[in-house]
């Protein structure tokens, strides 16, 4: 089954990949952090577990909530264990050693039974020793039973809200992580947490204690975000103090001279503004390293432009003659693998079934616009596509953000990086975004300084909270509406009763159905989102994140409470393609052809089309499918689209704003796919569902330019962000000219409005994969010159043939 | 016009993104053949075994009775076939498919226009192969024009095996010919093609003359035409031509067209001809011999 929709799920979390030619550029400091960090088995540390629990046990109803948050996160910068490992540049671990993952109990409290399910999962296992179960057993769990964030939201809940949740309508992200989805803008490279600190200090003095019936709140606010920079300088000048001590015994001469350079790194930044290009990467690292101990963010933290930050420093020290561009890679590298020693904290229930990944989701942003509109590609963005390719690692992700005024040359410098086959890196639109940004109401300036965060969702880099707060399964709301408001699987009325659908007489009466159950899913998945917002408002304030966003230190707010410039709140629909098939085949063959009746169809289903082939066959090839450039589903696919937009677009969140639509996926396509039954596209129960904006599964069978044509026609301005992966054989992608034709099919696809595209270059796994599910992937066309013919179609000795060759094609 | 594919996104049959528009019905018939259902200018009967489950639904539509359904799937008889295409019409998989599907000038047209938007960017632009492209020339010079009214790039993939007079009728409309070169005996020609080669030499001589744009596309065959003397009298012969670009693209062989073969139920290669893929070695050798005489060759395109 082919699970890729996201970019990282592509890449292998364990195997140490065979890199081929690509060792050139590592030299022997890297290639030894490499290997540690792909041998580094993830591990759960509780020691941030124990210390925030003592804490609180002594603390809690002490203080006002801002600054419990701060002075636990205080208690956590003062007695977290430092690790400085062997070659290390740039330093700093969230647990006590890399890949150790410290557990959120405020947020969601793991049972024990829990800890050993991840300590003996085969997949994405996390190591416990069974002396930490014990402890966390009479230490953490009793503390916190009936205080954490998720009984507070799974007691509030509606019934009807539970069980539509229970049986896979939707998911929701807050449920045991804290809201995420940040990167960052440019200001850390200009200001240290001490000029933080003394405009925080101002906004203090300056409160209005007569007229201003907030100053309290904002008193205990500001305050808190003082105490926040406290902390984090004194994490960094442990980290210098480890350093010099480790140098006064360290054999190595140069060694020695490395951890002295740490320590004076890290007794300037974070305290200070960086003055190198060394210290801006340490800084952010901190910045970084701070949100994620802090809280436990869905999708990490991101550096946002990383390439455009650091471009000032490097430039201006390469020509002072103080940096190499070797070292300037090397230190590139070191941040990489930091990033890829962040291994994402597991999950509890249901959610551990969604997604089933290691990867945190720091995605990087490469070349794109600055936020004067000039092409902000630099000698860094080259650095860092060289180090995504040498390095090949699960994280960070990377994109490149490729505008009308992006050179050519870096367009195809990325491409070539893509024919890898990595699935790095993906490619983002500007010129679109920047209009999406614009629509929700952003500024010119604050919406060119925005790109993409963990996945493909959009924000004001800097400046804006932009909350995901889970997937909605349309195909599933078609099956529930196929079924007058019960759900096939669980046989459990869910959703509206909006009639028996072997009664209605057009398609058009059918559709309206499925649209006012599609309303009614929306609303009730609203209504929790704003509660759980108000909860984050007030039991799990990021006093140390809001530092960092604008506007909090104006107003005074946290950046979970108004307090940045914006506040975004995405729905991300997922299945567009499933369900645009599904309702093209019952339009097409129930309703204008006749070829069966509904009352036939839903038996079909219902026998997961067992006994019903020549039924199933007949919808999967004589079916207009989405992704053919064929207007018959586009225009299915497009009315889809633009209703999901009216649905959610416009409803207010409890941040003066409003909620938007998302297209995005991640890996719950898989999930949502396991909870349903077959659907009328021919999908088989238990299957995948489609990804993103993607057409389903091998149902686009005329190549990338007609898939391109097709996604062309959605509106993705209205939308904060779309996704499109496209398989590729890596006989398209043989020759230096056919780069060039990648680049052009981008460039096509971005002229027509298209938010994002990643290709995954089929390796000789997937085509065994098609071996065995053949029609998952009748999309795979292989050609050589003079000659095509679909993968599937070929016999056995060919189709061995074509996998002989594809893994000498792939690097 | 007989169509057996339109293919969007080719990226080797030319420069840039192109969309390729096979023209049924060829003059040769190369045993290595890969497109063999090209070859007749009529439309013929596919079966896909793999994907065939059965159902029957072809053999009750067959007007000819021409169908069994076997334990080996659906046995037609090609003798009292009319293919008419009723069992491709009904069959739920695919699984019958007709080879050659009649389109007008304007859906042809309209297909090509759904492509511009890449052509543009890429500097592609429309292939027209086969078959045997000048075997349909009337139908071939109106597209031509149409896509020159629309500044559509024109690539003709070629045999040249036609009369000198077509041959300068699509001239005067093609910006690229992509010429295949088989061999230069025409005997050997002959036997491997089935028809002899003097007239594809003359025609490619009369274009270079005439100054048109093109390449030339060799498939290599281990046994049929890599050997040390044919690859040299190729050069020889390309270097006399007063020629431009001076590009040989060198295809090896493969014997993927097999699985075509399965599909119509004609057997590959029913002589047992010896055919095989070139070793590295024959390839270099080969692009040294062209290179000696001044031209580019490289593999694939």
């Amino acid at each position: 089954m082919n699970t890729t929709s996201h970019a990282p799920s592509c890449v292998h979390d364990r195997a140490i990949p065979s890199t081929g030619a690509n060792n050139l550029g590592m030299n022997d400091r890297v290639k030894r952090l490499r290997r540690r960090s792909f041998e580094a088995q993830p591990s759960l540390s509780i020691e941030r577990a124990l210390i925030e629990t003592r804490f609180y046990r002594e603390n809690y109803g002490k203080y006002p909530i801002p600054i419990l948050r701060a002075l636990n996160f205080l208690e956590i910068c003062k007695r977290k264990t430092i690790y400085i490992g062997e070659d290390e540049l740039i330093v700093g671990e969230r647990g006590p050693r890399p890949k150790a993952v410290p557990t959120f109990p405020e947020l969601t409290c793991h049972s024990v039974e829990d800890l050993h399910i991840l300590n003996t999962r085969e997949l994405q296992r996390y190591t416990i020793s069974q002396a930490d179960i014990d402890t966390y057993e009479r230490e953490v769990i009793p503390y916190w039973k009936g205080r954490t964030q998720r009984e507070r939201i799974f007691g509030h809940v509606p019934k009807a809200w539970k069980e539509a949740y229970e049986v896979g309508m939707f998911t929701e992200f807050m449920e045991q992580r804290a809201p995420g989805h940040t990167a960052l803008d440019g200001k850390v490279y200009q200001y240290g947490l001490l000029d933080l600190k003394r405009r925080v200090e101002g906004e203090l003095g300056a409160l209005d204690f007569m007229n201003d019936p907030e100053a309290t709140d904002k008193q205990e606010e500001l305050t808190a975000m003082s105490i926040s920079c406290d902390a984090a300088i004194l994490l960094a000048e442990r980290h210098a103090d480890l350093a010099d001590e480790m140098s006064l015994t360290e054999k190595d001469p140069r060694r020695a001279a490395e951890l002295r350079k740490i320590a004076e790194v890290c007794r300037w930044v974070p305290a200070h503004a960086p003055r190198t290009y060394w210290e801006a990467i340490q800084m952010y690292w901190f910045v970084h390293l701070g949100t994620i101990t802090e809280l436990n963010g869905w999708d990490a933290m991101n550096p946002g432009h990383f390439d455009q930050h650091l471009a000032p420093f490097y430039e201006r020290e390469v020509a002072a003659g103080t940096l190499t561009r070797d070292e300037a890679k090397e230190l590139m590298s070191c941040f990489f693998i930091k990033v890829n020693n962040h291994t994402a904290p597991p999950k509890v229930g249901i959610t551990a079934k969604e997604s089933g990944t290691y990867n945190d989701f720091t995605n990087l942003n490469i070349g794109g616009i600055r936020a004067d509109g000039s092409d902000g590609v630099s000698e860094v963005s080259y650095i860092m596509l060289e180090t995504i390719e040498e390095l090949h690692i699960l994280q960070p992700g990377s994109a490149i953000h490729v505008s009308a005024r992006t050179p050519e040359r870096f367009l195809r410098a990325g491409c070539r990086v893509i024919r890898q086959g990595h699935g790095y890196p993906s490619v983002f639109n500007p010129d679109v975004y920047v209009q999406e940004l614009m629509r929700q109401g952003k500024s010119l300036r604050d919406a060119r300084e925005g790109g993409c965060s963990g996945c493909i969702e959009v924000g004001a880099f800097g400046k804006e909270a932009y909350v995901l707060t889970g997937y909605l399964n349309v195909p599933k709301i078609l099956e529930v509406t196929l079924h007058d408001g019960v759900d096939p699987v669980s046989g459990r009325a869910v959703g509206l009763k909006t009639g028996d659908p072997r009664g209605f007489r057009t398609y058009e009466e059918l559709y309206e159905a499925f649209m006012r159950q599609v309303r009614y899913f929306v609303d009730m998945k609203v209504r929790v989102s704003n509660y759980i917002d108000r909860m984050f408002a007030k039991y799990a304030p990021a006093t140390f994140l809001s530092l960092f966003i604008d506007d909090c230190i104006a107003k005074g707010r946290d950046y979970y409470d108004r307090g940045p410039r914006y506040n975004t709140t995405y729905i991300q629909c997922t299945g567009l393609g499933t369900v645009t098939d599904s309702l093209s085949a019952l339009r097409k063959h129930v309703f204008d052809d006749k070829s069966f009746t509904m009352e036939a169809l839903l038996g079909a289903l219902a026998d997961n089309f067992e006994g019903h082939e020549p039924m199933r066959q007949l919808i999967l090839n004589r079916t207009p499918f989405f992704g053919n450039d064929d207007p018959y589903a586009d225009e299915i696919a497009v009315k889809v689209f633009d209703d999901l937009y009216d649905a959610i677009e416009g409803k207010p969140n409890t941040k003066g704003e409003c909620f938007h639509l998302n297209m995005l996926s991640t890996t719950c396509h898989v999930y949502f796919g396991k909870v349903m039954g077959a659907t009328p596209n021919g999908r088989l129960a238990g299957r995948a569902i489609s990804d993103g904006t993607s057409p389903s599964h091998g149902a686009d069978t005329h190549g990338p330019s007609a898939v391109i044509k097709s996604l062309g026609k959605l509106d993705q301005v209205k939308s904060g962000g779309t996704l499109l992966n496209q398989r590729f054989l890596p006989s398209l992608l043989k020759r230096e000219e056919d780069l060039s034709k990648l680049a052009s099919l981008i460039r096509s696809y971005f002229a027509l409005g298209g938010h994002h595209i990643q290709f995954n270059i089929v390796d000789s796994e997937t085509l065994h994969a098609a071996q065995k599910c053949p029609e998952d992937y009748r999309d795979l066309l292989v050609r050589v010159a003079g000659y095509s013919d679909y993968f599937n179609d070929m016999n056995a000795d060919l189709q061995a043939d074509v996998i002989a060759r594809t893994e000498q094609e792939t690097f | 016009m007989l169509l057996f594919d339109i293919k969007r996104y080719a990226i080797n049959d030319g420069p840039g993104i192109r969309v390729t528009i096979f023209m049924k019905g060829c003059p040769l018939a190369c045993v290595w053949c890969h497109n063999p259902e090209g070859i007749s200018p009529r439309a013929e009967r596919l079966y896909t075994r793999k994907r065939c489950i059965g159902c029957g639904a072809c053999v009750n539509a067959c007007p000819a009775g021409a169908l069994t359904l076997t334990e080996a799937g659906i046995l037609a008889d090609r003798a009292s076939c009319r293919a008419c295409g009723r069992c491709a019409a009904v069959c739920p998989t695919l699984a019958a498919e007709m080879s050659g599907r009649a389109y007008t000038a304007d859906e042809i047209m309209r297909e090509i226009e759904k492509e511009t938007l890449f052509m543009d960017r890429s500097e592609g632009g429309v292939t027209f192969c086969g078959g045997e492209p000048l075997s349909h020339p009337a139908d071939l010079v109106a597209l031509l024009d149409r896509c020159g009214a629309s500044g559509i790039h024109r690539a003709v993939d070629t045999t040249l095996f036609a009369s000198p007079d077509t041959v300068r009728r699509v001239m005067a409309r093609t910006d690229l010919f992509l010429v295949d070169l088989k061999h230069m005996d025409s005997g050997s020609h002959r036997r491997f093609t089935g028809v002899p080669n003097e007239p594809i030499l003359s025609n490619l001589r009369m274009i270079a003359e005439a100054g048109a744009d093109f390449l030339i596309r060799v498939p290599l065959i281990e046994g049929v035409n890599a050997d040390e003397e044919n690859i040299a009298r190729s050069a020889t012969f390309l270097a006399s031509l007063p020629w431009r670009r001076k590009v040989v693209n060198l295809l090896p062989y493969h014997d993927i067209g097999k699985g075509k073969h399965d599909k119509r139920g004609t057997l590959y290669n029913p002589a047992n001809l010896p055919l095989s893929t070139p070793s590295e070695a024959v390839l270099r050798r080969c692009i040294d011999q062209f290179a000696a005489r001044g031209i580019t060759a490289s593999v694939g395109g």
